[in-house]
């Protein structure tokens, strides 16, 4: 098996991007997208596409820096600590990832950033892509596309839009999807931003006779899923990460504030209930920094056997999320629950983090599945 | 003693074609989830009773390739395998489903001080007849008063000249009524601050005023003993220039707090695969019962999500000791989460089991006597909550006051 430590290159983008995140992206930078309702900031997704972030899973020879899944975890786990918000995992991940196993030619607009994607697939509240009712009519090479997606991340500010549609089948067959790489200006498709709680550019989009041809077609008419399949897979791996980051940002609140915090004449932190709260939170985060590495590494040397390391990585990362951001604002007290605060900030990404292309009992039941389940 | 390539590729073919010939027959082909068999395990020591021939011939024929301590150097009688090469090892002893040869005290926790805290002549004398299974060690930490607290040991050394004179008790020595020496954390300065007056020393157990008790536990068990020193005499060299304290005198606790880390890392990683290689998915889906049990369902699944990453945690910290990364405290936060992933491991098997379990041989050995036991795995070698205490206090940093 391969290590699950970080090799020299991987040590050095990690503190690159430390430093960089700390200094140019820091929370203070999020709160002012939030505030401003931009959704991302373009000119930091700019420098970040200057630093090949945005081509790290882009070939050279397209203007990428190919740096693989477990690079793209390390950036995604350092941009959750300080909640960036960019198009990073829709455009950079699974976009990147998805479009590279069916050879497109539109890597390098991703890599140098000026093109962003957004994924539409769901259509209701929970992960389903099986659950796809959307229509794709083919007459010939032809096809037209009508109905709606719901939640699109980056749905508002993205110029191009992977989409699965139905072109044959019935909601809830895997069979008969389609995947379709369109201009998001195509004629008939409407977009309505989201107010989503994370402050977060996500929109609706309607879909009302949108034309497509067969050049349109990401991978096989009918194979939409398949074409997916790996870009999901790093998407979810790469939320993992995120949200790992987002563990360990609200859990790096916590620690300070224990021991900053005074009440009864004491440090907070002296007291034992807390130490032992905090100390199991580490332990949690810990194992679930495991999970997430191997989530990686199983995407670079075995990417058609990732999927189980995938789901345990994504199950792991939303449950320890959820304990990072509950002990946050509890152990922070009244202050926690104030919007001038960034913990809150935190809470709400890791809730949207949690149900983002699968929530733990999605995730558990493929990791079940495998176990003989 | 054959050479064995130390090039991974070439060692795997080299220890496959040894193993061949130097596991007897009747030591393999063993299934994993017979492992648990306290009576299988193969101690050594003078009193040790083998529980097959082959058994004997099994670690004789190891020792004499040092593979009963892979990793120790060879002069000390092991055959000087890196972490990489001991995986290896591991691997291809699991795959002909052979145990270890020899397990002990001695190899687990005296070797390792030994090797750190030692002279040369204490590891000459010592770690040798350890490797070849002659000696069994046990280990003399708790007392009646120093549980959680273990640096409040009372058990007295007093310093006679020539010789030390040891009163005191101890608890929980695992194994003590079979061992032939033990190591201990004696106060050899009752001025001192607690951590600072005690000594880690060596003492034989056929020293007249040595006795042991056996204690039986809740799983009807007696793994451990009080053991009481009654005016023993200790000299003070085991033969010339060979010390009966290891490391500087009254520094025991600097000895005691590095075995106690190794301690935990073993414990945590002891505790993989606790259901004896099958999943509890397969458990669950070969018994229809089960299987339409949601609840419990939903518990096992819960359960196997975090067992794999604990086990990808062990790997993790594996690998950095590997690469020579201290994980000093860290060991903590290992044998906290391997111990309670343990217990919730059993919990789930006897609930799966059902009343079949509550039966002391049952169709399924003695799953009821190891349910039992694992409720020792969080409160031995440290509670979690002591562990939890060093992870806030160590790791955290968190405050003191």
């Amino acid at each position: 098996m391969e290590s699950l430590l970080l090799n020299e290159d991987e040590t050095m983008l990690r503190d690159a991007a430390r430093g960089f995140l700390d200094a140019s992206a820091p929370v203070t930078a999020f709160r002012k997208v939030r505030d401003e309702g931009t959704g991302f900031d373009r000119g930091l997704w700019a420098e970040m596409a200057q630093m090949g972030w945005a081509g790290v899973l882009v070939p050279e020879n397209q203007g990428g820096a190919d740096m693989g899944h477990r690079a793209a975890g390390i950036l995604a786990e350092e941009m959750g600590k300080t909640l960036v918000a960019s198009p990073f995992i829709s455009s950079a991940v699974i976009a990147a990832t998805t479009l590279r196993a069916a050879a497109s030619d539109r890597l390098s607009g991703i890599a140098d950033g000026s093109t962003i994607y957004a994924l539409a697939i769901d259509e209701g509240a929970k992960f389903n892509p099986a659950g796809v009712a959307m229509e794709a009519i083919q007459s010939g090479n032809a096809f037209k596309l009508s109905g709606k997606k719901a939640f699109v991340a980056e749905g508002r500010n993205a110029n191009r839009v992977l989409v699965l549609a139905r072109t044959a089948g019935a909601a809830g067959e895997a069979e008969g999807l389609t995947l379709f790489d369109l201009d998001a200006d195509r004629a008939g498709l409407t977009r309505d931003a989201i107010a989503a709680i994370d402050g977060r550019d996500y929109a609706r989009m309607n879909f009302d006779n949108v034309d497509a041809t067969g050049d349109d077609v990401v991978g096989e008419v009918g194979g939409g899923l398949a074409a997916l399949q790996q870009g999901l897979n790093a998407g979810q791996a790469a939320v993992a990460a995120e949200l790992g980051g987002v563990s360990a940002g609200a859990f790096g609140m916590t620690a300070q504030y224990l021991k900053d915090r005074k009440q009864f004449g004491v440090l907070i932190g002296t007291f034992q209930a807390l130490q032992h709260r905090a100390a199991h939170l580490w332990a949690e985060i810990e194992v679930t920094a495991s999970a997430i590495a191997n989530a990686g590494r199983m995407l670079d040397t075995h990417p058609n056997d990732a999927a189980v390391a995938v789901s345990l990585a994504k199950a792991r990362a939303t449950k320890t999320a959820k304990l990072a951001v509950s002990e946050g604002v509890q152990m922070h007290g009244g202050i926690g629950m104030t919007d001038e605060f960034d913990m809150g900030f935190f809470m709400k990404r890791a809730r949207v983090g949690a149900e983002w292309f699968g929530d733990y009992g999605y995730h558990a039941a493929i990791v079940a599945a495998a176990r003989g389940f | 003693m054959l050479e064995l390539s130390r090039d991974p590729a070439q060692f795997r073919k080299d220890i496959r074609a040894w193993l061949a010939s130097a596991c007897p027959a009747e030591m393999k082909g063993r299934e994993s989830h017979d492992g648990f068999a306290e009576s299988d395990i193969c101690w050594g020591g003078k009193r040790f009773e083998f529980s097959s021939p082959a058994q004997k011939e099994w670690m004789q024929n190891a020792a004499s390739q040092g593979m009963t301590v892979p990793t120790w150097p060879v002069e000390y009688g092991g055959a000087g395998l890196s972490r990489d090469l001991q995986k290896i090892w591991l691997e291809e002893l699991a795959a002909v489903g052979a145990k270890l040869p020899l397990q002990s005290f001695g190899i687990w926790m005296l070797g390792p001080a030994l090797l750190a805290f030692g002279t040369e002549e204490q590891k000459k004398r010592f770690l040798p007849e350890i490797a070849r299974g002659e000696i069994r060690w046990c280990q003399g930490y708790s007392e009646p008063g120093a549980g959680s607290d273990l640096a409040n040991v009372q058990t007295r050394a007093e310093d006679m000249g020539d010789h030390w004179l040891i009163n005191g008790q101890k608890i929980w020595t695992s194994y003590a009524d079979q061992a032939d020496w033990i190591f201990a954390l004696v106060r050899t300065d009752r001025d001192a601050p607690k951590h600072k007056g005690i000594s880690f020393m060596l003492i034989d157990m056929t020293s007249a005023g040595v006795t042991t008790k056996p204690i039986r536990l809740i799983s009807g068990k007696s793994p451990f003993c009080e053991t009481f020193f009654d005016n023993v005499k200790v000299p003070k060299e085991h033969g010339p220039g060979i010390n009966a304290v290891v490391g500087e005198q009254n520094r025991g606790w600097d000895v005691a707090k590095h075995l106690l880390t190794h301690e935990r890392e073993m414990i945590g990683s002891g505790s993989r695969g606790p259901l004896g290689g099958r999943s509890v998915g397969q458990i669950i889906s070969s018994d229809s019962d089960l299987n339409g049990n949601p609840v419990l369902r939903a518990e096992a699944m819960k359960y196997e999500i975090d067992s794999m990453a604990v086990d990808l945690t062990l790997d993790r910290y594996k690998d950095m000791a590997g690469v020579g990364v201290p994980i000093g405290n860290a060991s903590s936060m290992l044998k906290y989460q391997g111990t309670e992933l343990n217990k919730r491991g059993y919990e789930l098997l006897m609930s799966l089991t059902g009343m079949d379990a509550a039966e002391w041989d049952s169709t399924h050995g003695e799953l009821a006597s190891e349910w039992l036991r694992t409720k020792a795995n969080s409160i031995e070698g440290g509670t979690s909550e002591v562990m939890l205490d060093i992870i806030a206090k160590r790791v955290l940093e968190l405050p003191y006051k």
